[in-house]
Order: C-alpha cells, then sequence, then structure tokens
C-alpha cells in the first residue's frame, strides 16, 4: 500500500481535486467547473446554507484537508454568509493549493467556469507531484455505516462486516461506527465493551440523547423499506446494525470531524446536542458516510439489505451486500455478496477475510463498483454539537 | 451479554434459522411459501401465508404482551396473542422505544411495486 503524504502527516489513498460550492446559489457554477474534467479525479462537494452554521464550517474544513484531498477550489456567490476567507486559510495552512472564486466578482457562470477550469487544470499538475510514501493497514481510518436495511442485514451483511472490522482492528487500523439512534436498544450491551467504565457510560448517555431527539422528532431512524423487508421495530434494525461493530473493545467516543488519536474502535455520535433545532440528524445515508470522511475515514463499508447503490465524493464506498436476492438483482453496484451466508456457501469469517482484503485493495487504488460508476454523493446539512466531554478518549 | 446474542448463526429449521437458543421467532432464510411445513418443539405446524426471506415466524405461541425475543434480545412487545408458526411483524408487535412508520408493502407480500 502505498499513500499521498500530506504535511500534517497523515497519508491519502486518493489525490482528488476537490471543488467546493459555498451556497446553493453557487452550486451550479462550481459543477459547471467539475463537469470539464470527465477523467481526472475532480470531485464536487458543498454546503447549501446561506446562514451561518459553526458545525458546517468545521466539517468543511476537515473534508477539505481530509488526507485524500489534494487541491482545493471554493466557488462562492459572494454574499453568503460561509467565512470563506478563515476556510481557505485553514486550507492554505495545510500545505494544500487553494482558490476561491467569487462569482459577483468575476463576472458571471461563464466567465467563473473559464477562471475554475483553468484553475483546475494547473493544480491538477501539481497534484500530481504530492509524493507517494509507503502505507501501512495501521495508518487507516475505515468507517462503516447500513443503508437500506432489511432483516438479512443482521444476519449476513453486518456480522461480516464486524468481522473485518475486528481483522483491521487488530492491524491497527481505526475503524468507526456510527448512528447513535440505530443502537437504540443496544445501549447496555455496548457500554459493557468501553475501555474505561466513564466512557462506558458516555456511550450508554449517547444512545438516551437520541433516543430522546427522534421521540420528540415522532419518527425514528426506520424507512418503510426496512419493515418490508422484515425489520418491525428500530430495536430490532439497532441490534442488526449493532453488529457491524464487531467484537472489539470501544475505545472512543467521537463526534463528526473529530479524528480518531490512534487505532482502535470508535462509536461517532452523530445526534446533534441541545433542543431539535434543524430536524432530522442524518437526512440519508450519505449524510452519515460524509461525517465518517469529516473524521477522517479514508473509505467506508456501506452494508445493505434492500439494495443502496450509493458512492461518495472524497472517500471510496464498498458495498456490501447481505440479501442474497437483492445481489442477484443489483451484483453490478454491489462489491461484495454477503448473501452467500444466509444461503449457506460461505461464512461469517470467510466474508469478513474478503472484506478486509478488499480494503487493503481499494485503498491500494483499485476502484469500488460505485466509483467505477461515478457515483460521487454528497450532502451537508445544518446542525450542531457540543465538543465531546473529557471521558470520552482514554488515554491509550 | 452472551455470545448468541452478538454472533448471529444459525440453527437451521426448515427454511427458518433461530438465531439466539432464547429467542420466541425464526427468521426466514429464504421465502418459505404458503402451505410449508415447519418442525417446531411444540410440533409441526403449516404456514398459513407466504413468509419472506428475512421476515419472522412465532417458534411458539407467544401471549399478549410478552417480550419479543431475536439475537437473544428484546426486539418489541406482543400486542396480540401470536400462534406458534404465525407471521410476526408490525401488525402484531411494537417497539418498546419509538412507533414503526411504514407503507402499504410492509408485510414483504402485498409488495406488487417494481417487483
Amino acid at each position: 500500500m502505498k499513500g499521498w503524504l500530506r504535511q500534517d502527516g497523515r497519508k491519502g489513498i486518493r489525490n482528488t481535486v476537490v471543488v467546493a460550492y459555498l451556497v446553493e446559489c453557487a452550486h451550479f457554477v462550481a459543477s459547471k467547473i467539475v463537469s470539464g474534467f470527465p477523467e481526472d479525479d475532480v470531485q464536487l462537494i458543498g454546503f447549501p446554507g446561506c446562514y451561518p452554521n459553526e458545525y458546517a464550517a468545521r466539517m468543511m474544513d476537515r473534508l477539505c484537508t481530509h488526507p485524500n484531498v489534494g487541491a482545493v477550489l471554493f466557488v462562492s456567490l459572494g454574499c453568503e454568509s460561509f467565512d470563506k476567507v478563515r476556510a481557505s486559510e485553514a486550507v492554505s495552512a495545510s500545505g494544500r493549493p487553494v482558490k476561491t472564486l467569487v462569482i459577483q466578482k468575476a463576472g458571471g457562470t461563464a466567465s467563473t467556469v473559464q477562471m475554475g477550469r483553468d484553475w483546475v487544470h494547473g493544480v491538477l499538475a501539481q497534484v500530481a507531484e504530492v509524493p507517494r510514501v509507503p502505507m501501512g493497514v495501521d495508518e487507516l481510518v475505515i468507517g462503516t455505516v447500513c443503508g437500506g436495511s432489511d432483516g438479512t442485514s443482521g444476519i449476513s451483511g453486518n456480522p461480516a462486516a464486524g468481522k473485518a472490522f475486528d481483522l483491521l482492528v487488530g492491524e491497527g487500523a481505526a475503524c468507526i461506527f456510527e448512528e447513535t439512534g440505530e443502537l437504540i436498544g443496544c445501549e447496555e450491551i455496548m457500554a459493557e465493551r468501553a475501555v474505561t467504565p466513564a466512557l462506558g457510560q458516555a456511550l450508554r448517555e449517547s444512545v438516551q440523547k437520541a433516543e430522546r431527539y427522534y421521540a420528540t422528532l415522532g419518527y425514528g431512524s426506520f424507512a418503510a423499506g426496512n419493515a418490508a423487508g422484515g425489520l418491525s421495530t428500530i430495536e430490532e434494525k439497532s441490534l442488526g446494525a449493532y453488529v457491524k461493530s464487531g467484537d472489539s473493545p470501544i475505545s472512543g467516543l467521537i463526534k463528526p470531524g473529530d479524528l480518531p488519536p490512534r487505532g482502535g474502535l470508535y462509536l461517532m455520535d452523530v445526534v446533534p446536542d441541545g433542543d431539535v433545532r434543524f430536524g432530522f440528524p442524518n437526512i440519508s445515508d450519505n449524510a452519515e458516510i460524509v461525517e465518517m470522511i469529516a473524521s477522517g475515514a479514508h473509505l467506508s463499508l456501506f452494508v445493505t439489505g434492500r439494495g443502496s447503490v450509493v458512492g461518495s465524493a472524497i472517500s471510496p464506498v464498498i458495498k456490501i451486500c447481505a440479501n442474497p436476492q437483492t445481489y442477484r438483482n443489483l451484483s453490478e453496484d454491489m462489491d461484495v455478496n454477503a448473501g452467500d451466508i444466509i444461503e449457506g456457501k460461505r461464512s461469517i469469517e470467510e466474508v469478513g477475510r474478503e472484506i478486509r482484503d478488499l480494503v487493503v485493495a481499494v485503498a491500494s487504488g483499485a476502484p469500488t463498483k460505485s466509483e467505477a460508476l461515478g457515483h460521487r454523493e454528497f450532502i451537508l446539512t445544518y446542525k450542531s454539537f457540543e465538543p465531546i466531554g473529557p471521558a470520552c478518549l482514554p488515554a491509550a | 451479554m452472551t455470545e448468541t446474542a452478538r454472533k448471529p448463526g444459525s440453527t437451521m429449521i426448515g427454511p427458518f434459522l433461530l438465531l439466539s437458543a432464547a429467542d420466541n421467532v425464526l427468521v426466514a432464510r429464504e421465502s418459505a411459501a404458503e402451505g410449508t411445513d415447519v418442525p417446531l418443539e411444540q410440533g409441526s405446524v403449516m404456514l398459513t401465508r407466504p413468509i419472506p426471506l428475512a421476515h419472522k415466524i412465532a417458534r411458539r405461541d407467544i401471549a399478549e404482551g410478552e417480550k419479543i425475543l431475536k439475537y437473544g434480545m428484546p426486539i418489541g412487545i406482543a400486542t396480540e396473542a401470536i400462534p406458534a408458526g404465525a407471521h410476526v411483524h408490525v401488525h402484531n408487535i411494537r417497539s418498546a422505544y419509538t412507533p414503526t412508520h411504514m407503507l402499504q408493502d410492509a408485510d414483504g407480500v402485498s409488495a406488487a411495486v417494481a417487483q
């Protein structure tokens, strides 16, 4: 494995030029810039809101200084609230080439697109010069999510992802699982796995917070398709989702944008703090993926039963299909067929090993199915968080 | 926490899986047709409706108000008496936490859309 070495010492498994719009009003112009580079690794991200939000600013900082990112072009309308000067300084301080275009000053759509494409063209040559150096599994950060879950997810795909996590944590990688709203009902068994009792209490409280939050919304993290796929309640979905964490001790509790300080298994608390203010914590699966990328995930494992086809901007997504019927239907979108476990053809251990090996292959440059198909989904919405407490990251 | 609850796996009972010895439900490991005989401890039962992949049936008679156990863990509460072999789902169990929202196709069988 080799990674692109960044100034902060982290290494990337991709070397992407990111074009980031800073309000929805600049989205189209930014996407036109990106569409000029169909053969290059140039990707679109952005934040749609006009009103300032500390969380969104921090997320954009983390995403634009992610080890998989080599350079950043910000596209601003001009009058939005996003602090583009501060964001640009943060990227510049990370040693990456950065440029900000302001549409209102640049003469409108066509001229901004032209200026943007000219800059990206030049910077592609520049990022190609970034040295690629040996990289170990112990330098990887890996996230896991599940989406489009059904009753097979908890029997095949999630246990296999959990097995892969056990192997990767054993090799020193940092692995992140998330969505505390999908751990409702698992808080006690999860707390027992914490490396300290105080962390255990923090894990318990993070799930209790999620329960309160969703109770206020009157709607759990449970989609219609979950029921059609055989899941009856949120706690049934939770228990199935929980197994993707594997069996390793839980080393810490982080929030979106916090970087795991070392290898180990981490829970990401994705439910906002304080009063319910901005709606659902994560409005769709890609919001969860983006948060794990903001916490440094080089790639994500995505377990699906009903059949998701998404990928992501910045970090590749490995899709693990839990349901053998879905796999046959959507095999061109799936990287791993964990449905074999249900059909008795392979064991959880065998599929877990396949996932671990695929992580290393993708980290070494092999494209995932969604990458090859061109999926680069991205979504970032409003949230608010307090910093994590002192019990959340016990010293090693 | 027992190993069985976190290590789903595998006693096969006809086309169904028993995930943990403590469970009072079985999970379909393939779609099971109406009329399929399932050998349960209290005797063989015949399925009175098709059970889609990954849906659940009662492993034994379950009383109203009883906890439903899957992976050895509670996943909900029976809202009515459920006879052995019957489909266990959103129509006869409820969450102990937040309500479940679903569409018309929640039974996994009436889903005539895009199949």
